[in-house]
């Protein structure tokens, strides 16, 4: 499979790339490593007149201490997540759920931002993300923003980020006991996109493929900040949800698996602090 | 448009389709037959190629992506005078393919394995080749030639 025709285009910096976006309007999409965009490509379920390489932008690629924070590139590759000492020992959940996602080739590849700002509700770090409250550093034509993770994620590969924008940064705040982790994927290969998928973090609970966007299990949250117990608290997992059906499982089945993977997260979390 | 790779340590330039996949130009542009085209859509890993010494699947990036970077194919592997990597020895010695198809890939993404990880567990090799199918599923062999390959010492 070839993808359609394109234009491309390669920027040396930031600013070019803003320049290139705002040259090209609609017709252009940003390509970071192409592990979302080039199969949706081939597929034709996306054909950009124009693609705008962003892969030598190596001024996006770190992981840094910030303090309160980290901060994140957003073309740091999933690899560099998932080995950054700084990420490993101060927010664990991030780097092992980086480690979670597809196989080491598309780690290789596949970045942190690219992934972010595709918006799939199938996809593992967005939903980690959410359970972190990180923020999103966006810049455009008009200057820098900052989203939070709950205003970010719109509904289907749709997200806070307007035409014209790139996302620069992911800022993730340091959990105050960053061993009480835990991230459940439920996949039929090892390279699946998750069927259902659950990201903890403390009491925060997110969830992976539930709706149209990553979402936060609310009524999880709210038993045990009301002293429930894990098991009573998770059985609330599908609550607030929308999750659809296909081919790999019924909207009952991910409801299940929802209720289930939360009951492990919270009891991994719980074991590890 | 115009790039210039460096493949198997030789520079190739060539003017190709801006949405050339670098596993047509390493086929069709500069001839190194030895990387498989299996499913295309980035599962199988028959493709698997290492750009900059990583594994990469080359039918999810694009030739104009490897513009100006570096890419090693099974046919690099082999020194000058002939002699087989590591892996490829433990390949041969374990037995450790079938059919043949996926072994390229297989390889290719076992030298890089061993680079970040000299000497993994077999639960590691197992992890490490996730995004490799075997359609044989002769999987048994070829951890074994991993381990094999790492208890070479190769990389270290």
């Amino acid at each position: 499979m070839i993808p359609p025709a394109f234009t491309y285009r390669r920027a040396s910096s930031v600013d070019e790339a803003l320049g290139l976006a705002a040259e090209y309007g609609d017709d252009a999409k940003y390509l970071a490593g192409g592990h979302s965009l080039l199969p949706l490509m081939k597929l034709r379920f996306a054909s950009p007149a124009v693609l705008i390489d962003l892969g030598r932008l190596s001024e996006l690629s770190y992981v840094r201490d910030e303090g309160t924070h980290v901060a994140i590139g957003a073309l740091t590759r999933h690899h560099d997540v998932a080995t950054s000492l700084l990420l490993l020992a101060d927010i664990p959940l991030l780097a092992h759920t980086a480690e979670a996602v597809g196989d080491p080739q598309i780690r290789h590849r596949g970045t942190i931002g690219g992934s972010v700002a595709h918006g799939d509700a199938a996809s593992d770090l967005p939903a980690s993300l959410l359970a972190l409250d990180a923020s999103f550093v966006v810049r455009g034509p008009s200057g820098t923003r900052t989203i939070p993770a709950a205003e970010f994620f719109r509904g289907i590969f749709e997200t806070a980020i307007e035409p014209g924008e790139l996302l620069t940064e992911i800022q993730v705040p340091k959990p105050a006991n960053p061993a009480a982790w835990s991230f459940q994927k439920f996949t039929k290969r090892a390279i699946d996109w998750a069927i259902v998928g659950c990201a903890v973090q403390g009491n925060a609970v997110a969830l992976v493929n539930m709706g149209t966007t990553p979402l936060r299990a609310t009524a999880v949250e709210n038993a045990l900040a009301s002293g429930a117990p894990i098991a009573d608290a998770a059985a609330l997992a599908a609550e607030g949800t929308s999750a659809g059906s296909d081919i790999h499982a019924s909207k009952a089945y991910r409801e299940h698996l929802a209720r289930v993977l939360v009951k492990r997260a919270l009891e991994e979390a719980a074991a590890r602090s | 448009m115009k790039v210039e790779l460096t493949v198997n340590g030789k520079e190739i330039t060539a003017d190709v389709e801006d949405r050339m996949l670098l596993v047509h130009f390493l086929r069709d542009v500069a001839d190194l037959t030895a990387t498989n085209i299996g499913c295309e859509t980035t599962s199988c890993g028959a493709c698997t190629v290492l750009l900059d010494g990583e594994s990469v699947k080359s039918c999810t990036v694009l030739a104009a992506q490897a513009d100006g970077r570096s890419v090693t194919t099974l046919e690099g592997l082999a020194s000058d005078t002939g002699e087989m990597h590591p892996v490829q020895k433990a390949f041969h010695e374990e037995h450790g393919l079938q059919c043949g198809f996926c072994t390229p890939g297989m390889v290719m993404a076992l030298v890089s394995l061993l680079k970040e990880n000299p000497s993994p567990t077999e639960a590691e090799v197992r992890n490490g080749l996730e995004g490799n199918i075997c359609r044989c599923t002769g999987y048994h062999n070829i951890v074994r030639a991993a381990l094999a390959a790492a208890s070479t010492g190769v990389n270290k």
